[in-house]
């Protein structure tokens, strides 16, 4: 097996409050290898924004990484200071957030952000980082690349938009994309052009991405493996196969279950009673085990760690072997 | 004499917005007026105890249509008629008005943030008088909140210390209380996670059934609109172009557009087909293409698809306005 791009060890991230300490990620661990995608879902809260900002290195205080460890390329990263991170960020990790008009510089042309990008990262001169832009906004797919390299976000749509920011993002040629829920806001007849996208440029450059949605759909179109988070840990990790078709952690299964079927119409959907608990109340043993259906005395009392589940890795008793056995 | 079967209709109705920039730098440009046709002729009836969904992307008027089957927004032209009577009269009269009722997308913007939710849950039923005395009032609110889902010990809160899923009930239950018959339902899961999606969509689905509601739900979602609709329009730029019952429009959709969505959708069953994005984005309603709307991104369009604009015709079941269509161009 080649040596992944990121590891993720271990995680933790705690937020420190009056009321005491909050802890909103905890023990997660997982790769990426060249050329992969991995999908993180869950509800909101469940903490798979807050991956993917403790990796590119961008925690809103006071949040912080409180044990654990993040390697690019084998080499840490979690530890480093602001200065060193901020030349990795664009260069090595390149970053997508859900809101493109927020990404952007409302007061420079989509080119020079570009240009901007590629002089602070690459070794180029200004002439050719304007060349490459215009390569790069026809890369994207934006029509008349050569006129639109100088028009300000605010004459782009919203595709266009999130397209420019894709265009940003893999510029300087990263190793790793961190992609925060890329086609939430878009329409869906825009946000399929997107995926493809996506998937075409991750491919062809051969880029690890880490694509965090709340999505299934996307997910099971994009995704090779994919990690299911429920109360800022890991419940299910595995190929995007295997959890969709026949996830072994019951939160996947619920999760699943409760998305409508666009090819029938059910009497009843699905539905997990309750909701996910919050970070100040995170139940002891299994955080899911209040709302799950085959919960036994074991979840109430022992936390589970990711086990072998089969074709998956899941958090749960139900798949525990003891040693004897093994 | 109005079809005893059609609660409420809706009859060519028209929503134009004035997006011009003040006069007098108009004039100084020498610029004309902006017309924004957010909804230009849209027609449908709802059966009693029945769903109606329109469908479509950002943008495409439904959400104003929403708002003017209620009558928060006026109509530029055209009528809402609920209950036989045109709505504007019937929203004169207070017995009336309290038979229809809105839910919105946003549960977090919807509901007063310093009213406990027993008071939230009350104002209609004392602004209609439909209950005398503290007591009763209570009483009521205790059984709308049972209803939802929630406890009555509940009414003592405050909208911040629910969840999204839980304000949604909230929503609904303040919805309920005039005991209307008609709910207007404005992407009430949008804002959800898809297990609490599930759970309103239940909730909204067993409430019709027990108290014999009537529901226009507006959505993007098409897989959220087939599990709750039983018949379903789709939009584009402010028109109808298909409206058919549910099934209809998912086992046979005609309309190229609603190919297009069903296509775009992505797909959990991963059988790996390659799906074919439809390309190009939604045009300025402020500037619409000539004929139909949907001709740039069409790969049915001709001449006559340029030149003249589609009505809404019937083809079996289903209504649809498209000349593809109805010259039999497509297959």
């Amino acid at each position: 097996m080649p040596n992944p791009i990121l590891e993720v060890r271990d995680l933790r991230v705690e937020f420190p409050t009056r009321r005491g300490t909050l802890v909103a990620l905890d023990s997660v661990s997982f790769a990426i290898q060249p050329g992969e995608v991995l999908g993180v879902v869950g509800e909101s809260g469940a903490g798979k924004s807050m991956t993917g900002a403790a990796i590119i290195g961008l925690l809103e205080p006071p949040g912080r990484i409180a044990g654990g460890q993040i390697l690019l390329e084998g080499r840490r990263i979690d530890n480093l200071r602001y200065e060193q991170m901020r030349r990795i960020r664009g260069r090595e990790i390149g970053a997508i957030f859900q809101d493109p008009l927020t990404t952007l510089n409302p007061l420079y042309t989509v080119g020079d952000q570009l240009a901007e990008t590629m002089l602070t990262h690459l070794p180029i001169r200004p002439a050719e980082a304007k060349r490459r832009a215009i390569e790069w906004l026809e890369l994207v797919g934006i029509p008349a690349a050569a006129q639109r390299v100088d028009s300000y976000p605010h004459e782009f749509s919203g595709g266009m938009r999130q397209r420019v920011v894709i265009a940003l993002a893999l510029c300087a040629e990263p190793k790793l994309i961190v992609a925060d829920e890329p086609t939430t806001a878009l329409d869906v007849s825009i946000q399929a052009q997107i995926i493809a996208l996506l998937k075409r440029l991750a491919r062809e450059k051969g880029t690890a991405m880490m694509l965090v949605t709340h999505d299934m759909g996307v997910i099971a179109e994009t995704a090779d493996r994919v990690a299911v988070m429920y109360a800022g840990r890991i419940a299910e990790i595995g190929p995007v196969r295997d959890v969709v078709k026949a996830p072994r952690h019951p939160y996947t299964a619920g999760l699943m279950a409760s998305i409508p079927p666009l090819d029938r119409r059910v009497e009843r959907l699905a539905q997990i009673d309750g909701a996910m608990p919050r970070l100040s109340a995170i139940p002891q043993g299994c955080a899911y085990h209040p709302r799950c259906p085959k919960v036994f005395s074991r979840c109430a009392v022992d936390r589970p760690e990711l086990m072998d589940a089969g074709t998956t890795d899941a958090a749960c008793w139900l798949h525990y072997k003891s040693p004897a056995h093994a | 004499m109005p079809d005893a079967a059609v609660f409420v209709e809706a009859q060519d109705l028209v929503r134009h917005f004035d997006v011009s920039r003040p006069i007098l730098q108009r004039l100084a440009v020498r610029e004309g007026k902006r017309i924004l046709r957010a909804v230009d002729g849209i027609s449908f009836t709802i059966p009693k105890g029945t769903t109606l969904s329109l469908v479509g992307e950002s943008g495409c008027g439904k959400s104003t249509v929403a708002r003017m089957m209620v009558g928060l927004y006026g109509t530029t032209s055209g009528h809402v008629l609920f209950d036989g009577r045109d709505l504007k009269q019937a929203r004169a009269a207070s017995d009336q008005r309290r038979r229809l009722q809105m839910i919105f997308q946003d549960p977090y913007a919807s509901l007063n943030p310093r009213w406990r939710v027993a008071d939230i849950v009350a104002e209609p039923i004392r602004a209609f008088g439909l209950a005398q005395g503290r007591d009763a009032v209570l009483a009521r609110v205790a059984e709308l909140l049972t209803q939802v889902g929630l406890s009555p010990l509940d009414g003592q809160k405050f909208p911040h210390e629910f969840s999204g899923g839980q304000r949604q009930r909230i929503s609904i239950a303040r919805a309920l209380s005039s005991n209307p018959e008609f709910l207007v339902c404005d992407e009430p899961t949008s804002a959800l996670d898809v297990s609490v999606q599930a759970q309103i969509l239940n909730l909204m689905k067993d409430l019709q059934r027990r108290l014999g509601l009537t529901y226009l739900f507006i959505s993007h979602n098409l897989a959220v609109v087939r599990q709750v609709s039983d018949r379903i329009g789709v939009m584009y730029l402010g028109r109808l172009v298909e409206l058919a019952p549910a099934e209809t429009l998912f086992t046979i959709p005609r309309h190229p557009y609603t190919r297009a969505l069903m296509e775009a959708i992505p797909d959990l069953e991963m059988t790996g087909r390659t799906r074919i994005p439809v390309g190009g984005e939604v045009p300025s309603p402020i500037t619409p293409p000539p004929g139909c709307a949907f001709h740039p991104r069409c790969p049915l369009a001709n001449d006559r698809c340029r030149r003249e604009r589609p009505e809404l015709l019937a083809a079996e079941a289903t209504m649809v306005a498209c000349h593809a269509v109805q010259e039999g161009r497509a297959g």
